[in-house]
């Protein structure tokens, strides 16, 4: 891998009016990677998208796409990246077929290379069953699978997914993560954004949390969960009169802060190990519990942490 | 690094845009229809229903008509040039034209490309059903292409504006009830169904200002005296300045959008 990186954002801002909505955001993405722009709904991150691939003007800062910068240089930019939109945007009133034809001609190709690459791509997203029907009678992951196919009749290197799982079905989410894993094995860079933890989670070798548009803690996914500590163990108690006797009891065990809603306790363990002694301590002084849970730290509990209180 | 660089060559980028918009409609055909029933139903209504009243029989209105109509479907069809490009815009398909290293005009030159084939269709429909009614234009037919090729670029012309409008609106509805208002207005407002000396003095004043009636005045006086007028070139003239104005406006607002 050459040490150019394949995109760099430095000092990104964007005004609508007087609101902030990107608020100069620099971040890095390395070849062969994938970045994840994480955050809540109007967090930026898809303002952040648009003017990364030149669909929106900044208001300051630059941003560089394997070195050329997306003003000076915008017709090159974009010629190295392609773009899947949050909305699906491939044209409904004609067929996939035509719509990969349609758009490999704009990209170039010749009539004979354009007709090659449409077979290819609808042979490799599963769609020439589908290939000759008008798209209002695909399903929304058929859609996105078309969308990203069309993003990719140029075999760019570096590829945007403005929340490529939005509003599909679990089991479509699962091949859309498919798909991205083996583009990011043929090589190809993948800056994706996306509300769901999991999703980053699974996907993202590196990440950007944002937050009322600026980043608010960037890493690894496990670094981030690091930062915020091992695994939750979450119980109920099953008396109201033993809450507190509950709370004292797990003070002196875990040096953790504990957190209680109603009946319901829940504290941070620093190792698995600790929970056999609380449990026993649990029972020897009678106190029965109830939907005893224990969970692995996640991205939900960054993210819950980093954000929390602010939207 | 294998990152290919593509031509981006306006033409051939343009022609495919005018594909795809042609695609669009061949897969919609109620896209043709404000085309193709309309001039005929207007033709037949206000032939039949007016023909009587304003010039003592429908043979004797059809060489007023004949031009009002054909104009008017010119507007129609030509306004439908905004709403359809708005709609575009906020299907997000836009957002990959322009992340695409193509010609920025491409999108909206194949536009209005495939707009002037909606034109042609209304054209001749215009005047088939004109002359099925019994319109015979005492000028060659040479004359007759002439003034259908007049009217296209007039409705083409005005396309640009209504692309503009398209891309300045809020929303397709907006763009649709503004077009249709514009339409209106434009095409009763003047000489186009009545005799303008029927008029009241205001009207007629208002009449005078709407270039509907020069384009409408230009066809006639080509169909009647089988030559090329002063108001013939007055209309390309103004035609032309008219594309020059809002191509590029057009552009500036796309570019903006």
């Amino acid at each position: 891998m050459s040490a150019i990186n394949a995109i760099e954002v430095s000092h990104l801002t964007k005004k609508f009016g007087q609101k902030t909505v990107v608020d100069d955001i620099s971040f890095n993405v390395r070849q062969g990677e994938v970045f994840g722009l994480l955050g809540p709904n109007g967090a930026g991150k898809t303002t952040t998208l648009r003017m990364m691939t030149t669909l929106l003007k900044a208001d300051a800062g630059h941003v560089k796409i394997f070195g050329h910068d997306t003003v000076k240089e915008g017709r090159l930019a974009r010629s190295m990246f392609g773009l899947t939109g949050q909305y699906a945007s491939v044209d409904e009133d004609i067929s996939a077929r035509e719509n990969l034809m349609i758009f490999s001609r704009l990209n170039g190709l010749s009539r004979q290379d354009a007709k090659q690459r449409t077979t290819e791509l609808l042979t490799e997203f599963s769609l020439e069953n589908s290939a000759d029907k008008a798209l209002k009678n695909f399903s929304g992951g058929m859609r996105r699978r078309l969308d990203l196919a069309v993003s990719l009749i140029t075999r760019p290197t570096l590829i945007f997914l403005d929340e490529p799982t939005t509003g599909l079905d679990p089991r479509t989410r699962t091949q859309m993560w498919e798909t991205i894993r083996k583009l990011v094995k043929q090589g190809s860079t993948v800056i994706l954004t996306t509300q769901y933890l999991d999703e980053a989670d699974q996907l993202a070798d590196n990440l950007a949390i944002i937050d009322h548009g600026k980043v608010v803690k960037m890493g690894t996914p496990a670094e981030l969960k690091q930062q915020v500590g091992g695994t939750k163990l979450n119980f109920t108690v099953g008396q109201a009169t033993q809450v507190s006797a509950a709370v004292k009891l797990l003070t002196a065990k875990v040096p953790n802060t504990i957190q209680r809603t109603g009946q319901r306790l829940s504290v941070r363990l620093n190792q698995v190990t600790d929970l056999t002694p609380i449990l026993a301590a649990l029972k020897q002084a009678k106190i029965a519990i109830d939907h005893l849970s224990v969970q692995e730290p996640s991205l939900d509990d960054v993210f819950m942490d980093l954000t929390v209180g602010k939207n | 690094m294998d990152v290919k660089m593509h031509g981006g060559n306006v033409i051939m980028n343009t022609a495919t845009m005018a594909y795809r918009n042609l695609l669009k409609t061949v897969h919609n055909p109620d896209n043709f229809m404000d085309v193709v029933i309309q001039p005929v139903l207007f033709m037949l209504m206000f032939g039949y229903l007016f023909g009587g009243a304003i010039a003592g029989g429908v043979q004797a209105y059809l060489p007023t008509i004949v031009p009002g109509i054909l104009i008017q479907t010119m507007l129609s069809a030509g306004s439908g040039s905004g709403a359809q490009i708005r709609e575009d815009l906020d299907s997000g398909v836009f957002d990959r034209f322009k992340s695409l290293p193509m010609a920025h005009i491409a999108p909206l030159a194949g536009q209005l490309f495939a707009d002037s084939l909606r034109l042609l269709i209304a054209t001749i429909t215009s005047l088939t059903t004109g002359y099925l009614m019994g319109w015979r234009p005492a000028v060659g037919f040479g004359w007759v292409v002439a003034i259908g090729l007049l009217a296209i670029f007039t409705g083409w012309a005005l396309s640009w504006i209504f692309a503009l409008l398209g891309l300045l609106a809020k929303s397709a509805g907006a763009v649709q009830s503004a077009s249709l208002m514009t339409m209106l207005v434009l095409s009763f407002m003047s000489n186009a169904f009545v005799p303008l000396h029927s008029l009241t003095k205001p009207l007629r004043f208002v009449a005078h200002l709407n270039p509907v009636t020069y384009v409408i005045t230009a066809i006639r006086q080509i169909l009647a005296t089988g030559s090329w007028t002063h108001e013939a070139l007055l209309v390309l003239v103004f035609d032309v300045a008219v594309v020059a104005v809002f191509a590029p406006l057009a552009v500036w607002a796309y570019d903006r959008n």
